[in-house]
């Protein structure tokens, strides 16, 4: 079979239909931007344990006198606990921090939110034992085990809070894998009716091609690989669209998490990362799309 | 190289066949006129070779192909090995001349070099050289025809079939495609031809296969058109 004749046949293709090829371009460049945005929240959820799982699990906030009065743990009831933590089975690490290092550690969370910062003393915050364990998923025997001991006003289990966001993340990526699946069905099916339409609309030259001896093959390869330039061009334009959102849109609008550390910084690598996948899902389905639509909705 | 045996065509949306119980052999090399009245079975006829349509009842053969029978994916090499023209040209619009005449030799897969040899060849052969780079709506009726013969012709088939070649053209013009036919025949090409042409048959002194309401009623060796009316 000639090349030549096949993207001559491919390119008239795509332009006797134009806006029906536009529509399918942009409905596969929508579902595969929305899939990619799921992708990019894996990512992002994967960096962020990366993040959390070497920092503190637990926290144990000190009462207010050890706090205002101790500041490297020396009083007997803070060096009692420390001890203690210490000596417990699932601690990894324990680390003082007075309430100064609490105030710095707070502001550099919250240096986007200059209102917060002004309105904090650095009495209104404890000092803190920074618990790092060996298993944070059995923290909740920790927890009971030092609540109420004396010179402890709280504990804390930060996996607890983690988790809830973590959870909070999982969701918005389901959420957002659900959209791309309803969009990736619309856009199959104008990939299907696209093909069809296109078939249509050349029947006669095709039923000629076909009476000098041409294949079913030979003549349905064209409508196959249009299928599949569309569902590239699309996936293509979504992961452009994808890079655009995060660069001006979403790197705006996380910048006060993003720079107290608080969330990790998606950079343009993770979006080139992702844009094979996208690239491959995008011609894999338009070509299945396209086989099966040929094979049983057009009778060339 | 053609044959059929009692062969029965019954369209789904009618109830009389359009043809009925018909046998006929036509040998290498042999030019047939395939006439009748309009409606008697020519094209469909013509389809049953081609596998366009599928007989009701009885055996067709083209060259070795056991064309009722054979399956589906084998029909393009059928059809490769049998040229067809008709009323309509039926040219691809989109393509020129020589692309056109061409097209029939990619099918089959041949190589660039040998399309580019042979194109202008045929081309020349029936009188279109200089023509090669035109469109086919920038061509007469006759020149289309042409077109369509050399493209029929490009691959040497076994076999030619014509319905009504001549059917939009005028005498003159028929002359020459006639002229054209027989060039053809003559290099042992099996021709089959339907037509409504009076002149033409009388004036061509072949063999004449009459159709009338799908049975052959008559087949002569060197007939003509009207003989016994
Ligand atoms: N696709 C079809 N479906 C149903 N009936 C058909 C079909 N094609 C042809 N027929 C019928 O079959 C009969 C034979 O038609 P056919 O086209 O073979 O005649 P013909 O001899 O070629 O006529 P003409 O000289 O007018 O071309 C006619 O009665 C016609 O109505
Ligand atoms: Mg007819």
């Amino acid at each position: 079979m000639r090349a030549s004749f096949v993207f001559s046949e491919v390119i008239t293709g795509l332009r006797r239909n134009i806006t029906m090829t536009i529509a399918m371009i942009l409905t596969t460049a929508i579902s595969l931007g929305l899939l990619g945005g799921g992708l990019l929240i894996v990512r992002m959820i994967d960096k962020m344990q990366l993040i959390y799982s070497d920092k503190v699990q637990v926290m144990v906030s000190l009462t207010d006198d050890i706090s205002a009065n101790d500041k490297s743990c020396s009083s007997s009831i803070c060096a009692n606990l420390q001890r203690e933590l210490q000596g417990s089975s699932n601690v990894e690490t324990v680390t003082f921090q007075n309430r100064d290092q609490s105030f710095q550690r707070f502001q550099q969370l919250f240096q986007a939110e200059p209102e917060l910062l002004r309105l904090t003393r650095p009495e209104s915050l404890p000092a803190t034992l920074q618990i790092k364990l060996t298993d944070p998923s059995r923290a909740d025997v920790l927890v009971k085990a030092f609540a109420g001991k004396p010179g402890v006003k709280t504990v804390d289990d930060q996996g607890v809070f983690l988790q809830r966001f973590f959870g909070i993340l999982d969701s918005i990526r389901y959420a957002v894998f659900v959209v791309a699946l309803i969009q990736a069905a619309a856009a199959v099916l104008l990939i299907s009716n696209t093909i069809q339409v296109s078939a249509f609309t050349r029947r006669v030259e095709v039923g000629i091609m076909r009476l000098v001896g041409a294949t079913r093959w030979y003549t349905q390869l064209p409508f196959l690989i249009e299928a599949v330039v569309a569902g590239i061009i699309g996936s293509v334009l979504g992961i452009i669209g994808l890079a655009v959102l995060k660069e001006f849109f979403l790197d705006a609008a996380l910048s006060g998490p993003i720079a107290s550390g608080v969330l990790p910084r998606l950079d343009l690598l993770d979006v080139v990362a992702i844009s094979p996948i996208l690239v491959g899902v995008s011609a894999v389905i338009s070509a299945i799309t396209g086989y099966v639509t040929l094979r049983l909705y057009v009778r060339l | 190289m053609i044959r059929l045996e009692h062969v029965t065509k019954v369209y789904k949306t009618s109830t009389r066949p359009a043809l009925d119980n018909v046998s006929v052999e036509m040998g290498k090399g042999e030019f047939v006129f395939l006439i009748g009245p309009s409606g008697s079975g020519k094209s469909t006829f013509l389809r049953l070779l081609l596998r366009e349509e599928v007989p009701s009842k009885g055996r067709v053969y083209v060259s070795n192909f056991d064309v009722a029978k054979m399956a589906r994916r084998r029909v393009p090499r059928l059809r490769q090995s049998i040229g067809c023209v008709f009323q309509d040209f039926r040219l691809l619009p989109t393509k020129t001349v020589a692309e056109n005449v061409a097209f029939a030799l990619e099918v089959i897969g041949k190589p660039r070099h040998t399309i580019q040899k042979v194109v202008p060849e045929v081309l020349q052969l029936v009188g279109l050289d200089g023509k090669a780079d035109r469109m086919p709506t920038e061509l007469s009726g006759g020149e289309q025809q042409r077109v369509a013969i050399a493209r029929a012709f490009v691959n040497r088939p076994l076999v030619l079939i014509a319905d009504e070649p001549t059917g939009n053209l005028d005498p003159d013009t028929s002359q020459d495609i006639m002229l054209l036919l027989e060039r053809i025949n003559r290099t042992g090409t099996t021709v089959l031809m339907a037509t409504h042409d009076h002149s033409i048959v009388d004036s061509m002194r072949r063999r004449v296969v009459e159709l009338d309401h799908g049975k052959v009623i008559r087949d002569d060796a060197r007939g003509v058109y009207g003989v016994g009316r």
